[in-house]
Formats: C-alpha cells, sequence, structure tokens
C-alpha cells in the first residue's frame, strides 16, 4: 500500500504515503473493534486508504507537489477519482511494489540500507522488529532507514522500469538485497532464532514478483528464485525437533519441502537461458546438488567441488573458499579440506565466523585429532551468536571429549 | 498563445456503467490535452444545482432550472493559438458523444 501511495502523491512525499497507511490502519482498529472484522479486511483497508488519499489530495492540491509523473491529473476532479481507482488495481498494485523495490535499491544506498529499506516499505517490518532480526539497536536501524528515506526523496518518481539504461544495474542490485534478505533469515545472526523464516518468505514473495514481469524475469532471477526454493525446501529440517539446528549430514531429508524442492527444479532449468552464468545460477546449481541426493554420502561432491571452482571465478570470498573446502574434504578426505581452509586467504576475515572453526573442528575429529578438534569448537562457541548455534557447537564438543576418553 | 474556457453542457450519465465508460473518455482525454500542452487549467466539473443569486436584492433561488442539457456542467481552461485552434481541441471532448456542447470561449483581456 505504501508503494501505490508514493507513485500517487511522489517519492518525496514517502512519509505522506506512511502516515495514509497508518491512519487506515488505525481506523481499522477503531471500526473493528465495534462491529468485528469485515469479511475480506485487506479489500476494506485498501479501500479506507484510497479514500484517505482522495481526501488529502482534495485537501493539499494547492499546497503541495504530487507525483509529477501522473502530471495534473490529480489536480482536478474530472480525472482524480478514477486515476486513483486505477492505480488501486492489483495489477497496478504489484507494478508499483516492483518499481518500490527499483527505488530501494538506489545506488546511493549501502545494500544493509537497500535491504532494511525493503524490509520497512514493502514487508512492513517495524524498526524493532527490523533491528531484531539484524541484532543492530532499534535507534541504528531509525537513523538508518530515515538517512536512506532522504536520498529516495531526491528521486521524485518511482523507479521507472520500462526504457530506463540504469535498470541492468539496478535489477543486480536488487537481486542482491533479495538475497542478503533472504540469506539473513536463513542463516542469521537473530539472537532468539536462529532460522528467521519470515525474512526467507518475504525475499521469496519479492522474487515471484519479479518473475511476473518480463522485463525483469531475467535468467539470474529465475537462478535466484530457484536458489531461494531450493534453500528454503531445507528449512524443515534445519531445525530437529528440540528446536536445535542439525547440520545437512544429520537432516531428516524426509522432512523436506517436495513441493519447493520441485518448484525451484523447474525454475533452475528456466533459468539456463541467455549466456549469462551469475553466481546465483551456480549457487542454485549447488543446492540442487544437495537436494537431489538421496543422503549426505551418496552425494556428488566432485560435481559441487567443481561448481565452487566455478564460483570462485566469479567472485571469490572467504566464505565461499570455505564451504569450497568443506565439499573438498568431502570428496578427498579431511586432510585435503584442511589444507584447502588453510590456503584461503584473508582468512583473518573468517576468523571470526563461528563455523570457520567449526569447519576446521569437524575435519580435525574426522582426522582422529579431538584434542585439537575441541579447541576449535571452543573458538567456535565463543563467536556463537544464538543459543542454538550455541547448543549444536557444544554437542560437537562433547563429541571430541567423548572420543578422548 | 492565447487562452480559451471551454464551457461543458450536457446530460450526465444515468447508469453506473456508462458513468465509468464516460469517465474513462474523460480521462483519456485529459490525458491527450495535458500530454499536448493544451490545458492551462483543468478546472473542475460541477454539480447540477446551487443557489442563483439575482439583482441589487440579492434573491436568493435555487437553481438553476434550465433544460437538463443547458446547464453547464463544467468548465477547463485552454491555451491554444487562436480560437480555431481551440475549437479545433474541442471537438475531441466525450460529451460531443452523448449530444451535449462544449462552448470556447476565449478569455476577454480587459485593457485599461
Amino acid at each position: 500500500m505504501v508503494a501505490v501511495l508514493t507513485r500517487i502523491f511522489g517519492v518525496h512525499n514517502l512519509s505522506l504515503a506512511e502516515d495514509v497507511v497508518q491512519d487506515a490502519f488505525c481506523r481499522a482498529l477503531e471500526v473493528w473493534s465495534i462491529r468485528g472484522m469485515p469479511e475480506n479486511p485487506s479489500a476494506w483497508l485498501i479501500a479506507t486508504a484510497k479514500n484517505r488519499a482522495l481526501d488529502v489530495l482534495r485537501r493539499q492540491r494547492t499546497a503541495r507537489t504530487f507525483a509529477p509523473e501522473l502530471g495534473r491529473l490529480l489536480e482536478t476532479e474530472w480525472t482524480l477519482a478514477p486515476i486513483v481507482q486505477e492505480l488501486f488495481e492489483p495489477e497496478a498494485i504489484k507494478d508499483d511494489q516492483l518499481r518500490m523495490m527499483f527505488s530501494c535499491c538506489h545506488p546511493r544506498l549501502p545494500e544493509e540500507a537497500q535491504v532494511a529499506l525493503v524490509l520497512h516499505i514493502l514487508c512492513g517490518f517495524s524498526t524493532s522488529e527490523i533491528a531484531a532480526a539484524f541484532v543492530s539497536s532499534r535507534a541504528a536501524i531509525e537513523k538508518r532507514i530515515s538517512r536512506a528515506k532522504k536520498v529516495l526523496a531526491g528521486s521524485k518518481t518511482l523507479f521507472d522500469l520500462s526504457g530506463s539504461a540504469a535498470l541492468p544495474a539496478r535489477l543486480s542490485a536488487v537481486h542482491r538485497a533479495l538475497y542478503l534478505l533472504f540469506s539473513e533469515g536463513y542463516h542469521g545472526a537473530s539472537p532468539e532464532s536462529a532460522v528467521r523464516t519470515d525474512l526467507c518468505h518475504e525475499a521469496m514473495r519479492l522474487a515471484a514478483l519479479l518473475l511476473q514481469n518480463p522485463i525483469t524475469a531475467t535468467p539470474a532471477t529465475y537462478a535466484l528464485s530457484a536458489l531461494m526454493c531450493l534453500d528454503a525446501a531445507r528449512l524443515p529440517g534445519r531445525l530437529d525437533s528440540a528446536g536445535n539446528l542439525s547440520s545437512l549430514f544429520d537432516q531428516d531429508r524426509s522432512l523436506w519441502d517436495r513441493q519447493l524442492l520441485a518448484e525451484g527444479q523447474k525454475l533452475l532449468e528456466l533459468s539456463a537461458t541467455g549466456s549469462e552464468l551469475t553466481a546465483y545460477h551456480l549457487e542454485a546449481a549447488i543446492a540442487f546438488a544437495h537436494t537431489s541426493a538421496p543422503s549426505a554420502e551418496a552425494t556428488d561432491w566432485a560435481a559441487i567441488v567443481s561448481l565452487y571452482d566455478r564460483l570462485m571465478a566469479i567472485g571469490r570470498s572467504p566464505i565461499v573458499a570455505l564451504n569450497r573446502a568443506i565439499a573438498v574434504a568431502q570428496y578427498q578426505g579431511p586432510e585435503r579440506g584442511l589444507e584447502e581452509i588453510r590456503a584461503i586467504p584473508g582468512s583473518q576475515r573468517l576468523a571470526l565466523y563461528p563455523f570457520y572453526h567449526a569447519a576446521l573442528g569437524v575435519f580435525e575429529l574426522r582426522s582422529s585429532r579431538p584434542a585439537i578438534a575441541a579447541e576449535h569448537f571452543r573458538a567456535a562457541l565463543a563467536l556463537a551468536r544464538n543459543p542454538m548455534e550455541r547448543h549444536f557447537l557444544e554437542n560437537r564438543l562433547r563429541a571430541c571429549e567423548g572420543t578422548d576418553t | 498563445m492565447s487562452e480559451f474556457t471551454f464551457l461543458f453542457r450536457g446530460t450526465p450519465p444515468t447508469s453506473p456503467e456508462e458513468m465509468q465508460k464516460v469517465m474513462e473518455k474523460w480521462v483519456a482525454w485529459f490525458k491527450e490535452l495535458g500530454a499536448k500542452g493544451y490545458i492551462k487549467d483543468p478546472g473542475h466539473p460541477l454539480e447540477r444545482t446551487g443557489k442563483v443569486v439575482k439583482g441589487q436584492q440579492k434573491i436568493v433561488n435555487d437553481g438553476p432550472y434550465a433544460e437538463s442539457k443547458d446547464i453547464v456542467g463544467g468548465y477547463t481552461l485552454i491555451e491554444a493559438r487562436d480560437l480555431d485552434h481551440a475549437v479545433e481541441i474541442s471537438k475531441g471532448c466525450p460529451i460531443l458523444d452523448v449530444g451535449g456542447s462544449v462552448e470556447v470561449r476565449p478569455i476577454r483581456i480587459l485593457d485599461m
């Protein structure tokens, strides 16, 4: 709703759009508490927001300038109501959400600000919810969002998808933001829960929106969506019945979501057009190699290592290198895995990542050096970011001590 | 460029479906005029009745009670090269399709 209202009011009036939505929710609370929930609450909210928007436009049409792209159509009763009606049609709403997504991924904004803005404006997350998801203080997130809004306000209109030369660059920024949003949900550092499924679902919903528009449904978009589906399919297996993290090797594969796996496979096939091979393609292919294997042992590790090699060729990152080393260890044994990890350049950046130490611990343990393994698990434990990670690592540590005695 | 007033007269549509269609046509027409830069002030449609104040006594009556088709239903200010051009522009008005009329009147410049 904020996206539609921003289209109508102009990006420079973003806060006005938010006020109108807020207002619609307040009216809803008031009316619903007396008369009960209407049959279709979201239609009710949209109608209320639409009427409030008309009020605002009528009252302030001489005092403010609204969306410049709509010209003078909002100034006069000849066209005001029909135009607003048109913009509240479901197709127009989708369109505006898409344009808002692109506006949020403004090149002058740092990535984390883009993600926060997407969450705030398009997913309706409050600043405290975003702060919880990113392990940051509410004040810091508030500051980040209000700074980002100022940058947005400079652009007056929502990003124009048709015929913009900036589209390819902006689309890849949008992909990146959705990827980060999904990863935050999947591997997040959130203290209460290791997996914030709602973040994953929001990222998937927005990616689906990209797929619905022919301009934004590029092979990279298909690959990114495939990656999200294949990863999300494994969500039900990531936590065991006690709510503890379960590694890929121990997961009960029957818990994986078959429907999402099929969807992911279909999207991966659709992504295989054009000449561009993106990191999303490779990551999706890796995810598919994992999900299509009946067990961790029966996984095609050679294929996964070679996919990681190609991923490293596109964009080298210590995390990718670490994951590659884990695959190498599966394929050629823990000693080779250890060699690979030691060979990672810039591993001091990894030293703050608990699973770097955990991986070292696992390899040492498998190489029958439980004492050294225990050291690594202790280092990992000191860095654990939430109770589940801590619990997971404590179990590993106990396993080392078990073989020790 | 000179300024002209368009006064629209005609019978309003009766059914909601008709209304919907008529509104769509008006929106399309205004979009076109706006894109060509002809609109000085889009003006507004007017309610069909109000009050009429008359004479030194300032007598107030309900009204106007003209024939439905003669009631001014709205106005717009247009910028055009000359009267002929303004007339040409007025020919796109949707009110003409439903038996209405557009009165095209140049704005009179008062030299004092």
